[in-house]
């Protein structure tokens, strides 16, 4: 009896090895980070990977990640080729894979901005510094890998406070997400958080914000930030010139509602050097080696 | 009473326990827990089937990798159970089952991606040490005599499978029929880390606040659970066997390439890869230590032996539920039905949802912890308890509980009790990556930070805080005499 079921797994084992290696190699694959709701990021990239089949004439496909870490990964693997990074992935990302291109950003990453964001318990009021108001209160960043959830906004408050986060703050969280930062914050669960500008400008502009319970208490100054990078082998993978055509599609790119829903106003081209301050922010707070 | 030895050991940990409290953060940070905590129930009462199209799906998945997982595993760790007196396998075995599920998916994120085999591996491989111990504990325990009986000459694997097998095919049966249903809360969680399993929108739809599509995830897995003895039948096995590599999705492909650059360059510590030699090792470790490794232990700890004594006093208050000596049958309906939720709900999902509604301390974690591990062993001694007879003149309601059932009970409890600790560490330590300060948090940032050198050493550290805990565990319940069968 044992032998048989033994036979048996062991076949089960085999055609599991041979049932998966089956996967066109003709398909983009891209992903993007999990900085908001993975609904609206879902139905977003969606759009953009129909946008790019009509544009490339290859199979395009998005895949969702669960944390900005999956998405750099898959990228280093080669599992996808084209990924929408924040300013500190893609730094993480384009280290990791050698010949790799930044090709394009929207108009508003040339000058981001992060806000700290805080309850009206708080009762803070905003200002162009960090005070020592702030002090001692609870405070969540985005995701841990996040450059206008964390890594901006950690570099600001070291500057003015001479000391980490943590001694600053009497708790420290990371809520995964710009979204949840926000509702977070709304809801009073932690008195202040920091967001990506461009976040908390849309979701003002929808209504989704009860501008009675959270308000901006400081703006960060403005540093580059989102990019689509690219790996550099695609050329040999999918034609010649291929890296070109896929930063002119995004470059082109001039459907409202698709620009509507990052919110971009339009991409334009960059290069890998512009992110060398995220690089360097990143050495001096040690997320990056 | 104080110089009984089972009262003694009760008291010191609950001491321990209450000076950990002193030290634990286990405030309420939300500002309404309660309304969102309602607005979940809310939720779940008011189910939506049909809002995810992915749901179907994803249950097929479920089921899929932990059918896969739980066989692999059960294989491999059947051949390992036939040399675990290998002070090496041992060993081997006692590593890889001290670490969670969700940190081998972790580890085979990094080179095999989003590929079907990071799920399957991530089950059977810590499954494969836990059969490996369990099986040789059965194997060890059949009676020796029908062996003795052969004619001399006889093979040694006729006699293995004639003698030694069916003399306890059904301990066999019954504990891999038990570790599947583990198999599918494991498979479900992995979709916290990107999966495509139940956790995957369970986690989309709750930071959401998409109560409702939630409650609904979380009912059709109850269901699944629950109807497992109407739909796993012996004889349907092979079926769901061989035709469940079929249906764990596509995933996307793996790049051999990648595997040996993870064992050869990312997770060696970073000194050694710059080329600082060991005189850069011992600075770098030493960093690793003070700043993560020992406040993780730390947390770890704390929250551990917290969560283990309110786990003992969660199943003491709950096993009268389903006990006969209480109650009519509709009480113990209900205490059926609670129980079943509470240990059939993966700690990992509680925690994550108590932790969305309450905000990140100690406490969501404490409750989880308590309630799926107090929910399991309530269960395991509440049915012992009913097996009790009473003398018709036995007192009744609280005297009844507290003279005559909790006394005689007492002893399983506590060997249920402290062979879940290592149990209950294993997901204490997991629960970090929910952002409890615990050795997964810092584990998880040592990933987001693509530090994989850092998350190895903690992972290692991680296992073998747990590996102690399970030799200490072992040390106390031989010292009372305890014995047990193995849990979940």
């Amino acid at each position: 009896m044992a032998i048989n079921l033994i036979r048996k797994l062991a076949a089960a084992g085999i055609l599991f090895f041979a049932s998966s290696a089956a996967v066109s190699a003709q398909t983009l694959v891209f992903t993007a980070i999990p900085d908001e709701d993975e609904t609206k990021l879902v139905e977003r990239f969606r759009g953009i990977a129909d946008y790019l089949e009509e544009k490339l004439e290859v199979d395009v496909r998005y895949i969702p990640v669960k944390s900005y870490a999956a998405a750099v990964s898959a990228f280093r693997n080669n599992q996808v080729q084209l990924a929408w990074f924040g300013g500190l992935s893609g730094v993480q990302a384009r280290s990791l894979v050698p010949g790799s291109q930044a090709i394009a950003q929207g108009v508003e990453d040339q000058a981001f901005n992060s806000y700290i964001i805080a309850h009206k318990s708080t009762g803070l009021e905003e200002n162009e510094k960090l005070t020592e108001a702030v002090r001692g209160k609870t405070f969540t960043f985005g995701s841990k890998g996040s450059t206008s959830g964390r890594l901006i906004p950690e570099y600001y408050i070291r500057e003015a406070f001479n000391q980490a986060p943590e001694e600053v703050f009497s708790r420290v969280g990371f809520s995964g997400n710009h979204t949840r930062t926000l509702r977070l914050v709304e809801a009073g669960t932690y008195e202040l958080g920091a967001i990506n500008y461009s976040v908390w400008t849309k979701e003002l502009e929808d209504g989704n914000i009860d501008t009675d319970a959270v308000k901006v208490i400081y703006t960060t100054p403005s540093y580059p930030n989102y990019q689509w990078s690219i790996r550099g082998d695609v050329n040999e993978r999918f034609g010649e010139g291929f890296m070109d055509r896929v930063k002119q599609a995004l470059l082109d790119m001039e459907d409202k509602e698709l620009l509507e829903s990052f919110p971009r106003s339009g991409f334009i081209p960059v290069s890998n050097d512009a992110y060398t301050p995220i690089e360097m922010v990143g050495k001096q707070i040690g997320i990056i080696d | 009473m104080l110089s009984s030895p089972t009262v003694k050991a009760s008291l010191i940990f609950l001491a321990i326990a209450l000076v950990c409290l002193a030290f634990a953060d286990i405030a309420i940070t939300s500002a309404n827990p309660w309304k969102d905590l309602g607005r979940f129930f809310l939720g779940v009462v008011t189910p939506d089937f049909f809002s995810s199209e992915g749901v179907a799906v994803a249950l097929l998945r479920t089921v899929a990798f932990a059918f896969v997982g739980v066989a692999l595993g059960s294989l491999c760790g059947f051949i390992l159970a036939l040399v675990y007196r290998n002070p090496v396998v041992r060993v081997f075995c006692a590593f890889i089952r001290a670490i969670h599920e969700l940190f081998w998916a972790l580890i085979f994120l990094q080179f095999f991606g989003f590929h079907p085999l990071t799920g399957v591996l991530a089950i059977a491989i810590p499954y494969s040490g836990i059969f490996a111990k369990v099986y040789s504990e059965i194997l060890d325990e059949t009676d020796p005599t029908p062996g003795r009986l052969l004619p001399p000459g006889t093979g040694v694997i006729s006699t293995f499978l004639y003698t030694r097998i069916p003399a306890c095919w059904v301990q066999l049966r019954t504990y891999t029929a038990y570790r599947l249903e583990c198999g599918l809360r494991s498979s479900a969680i992995l979709g916290f880390v990107g999966l495509p399993t139940l956790g995957f929108f369970l986690e989309t739809s709750f930071s959401q606040g998409l109560y409702s599509e939630a409650g609904a995830m979380l009912i059709l897995f109850y269901v699944l659970i629950a109807t497992m003895p109407i739909w796993v039948k012996p004889k349907l096995l092979p079926v769901y066997i061989l035709g469940a590599p079929f249906f764990l999705g596509e995933g996307l492909p793996i790049v051999w390439g990648n595997v040996e650059r993870f064992f050869t360059e990312d997770i060696v510590p970073s000194p050694l890869k710059n080329g600082e030699g060991l005189a850069g090792l011992v600075p770098w470790l030493n960093d690793l230590m003070v700043t993560e490794a020992l406040p993780g232990i730390w947390n770890t700890l704390l929250l551990t032996q917290i969560a283990l004594v309110a786990t003992g006093i969660l199943a003491l208050l709950a096993f009268p539920l389903i006990s006969n000596h209480f109650g009519g049958p509709v009480r113990r309906t209900g205490g059926h039905v609670f129980l079943v939720i509470t240990r059939s709900t993966p700690e990992y999902i509680l925690a994550y949802i108590l932790l969305q509604l309450w905000g990140p301390s100690m406490l969501p974690a404490i409750v989880a912890l308590a309630l799926h591990n107090g929910g399991i062993i309530g269960h395991l001694i509440g049915r012992q308890s009913s097996g009790i007879q009473l003398r018709p003149d036995a007192p009744i309601g609280f005297n009844r509980y507290t003279y005559e059932l909790v006394p005689r009970v007492y002893r399983s409890f506590l060997a249920f009790l402290f062979y879940r600790w290592e149990i209950i560490m294993r997901e204490t330590a997991i629960l970090g990556i929910l952002g409890i300060y615990t050795l997964g948090f810092y584990v998880d940032s040592s990933i987001q930070n693509i530090q994989f050198d850092r998350a190895m050493v903690l992972i290692v550290i991680t296992a073998l805080l747990n590996i102690g805990v399970d030799i200490l565990g072992r040390y106390i319940r031989k010292k009372l005499a305890l014995q047990t069968m193995p849990t979940c």
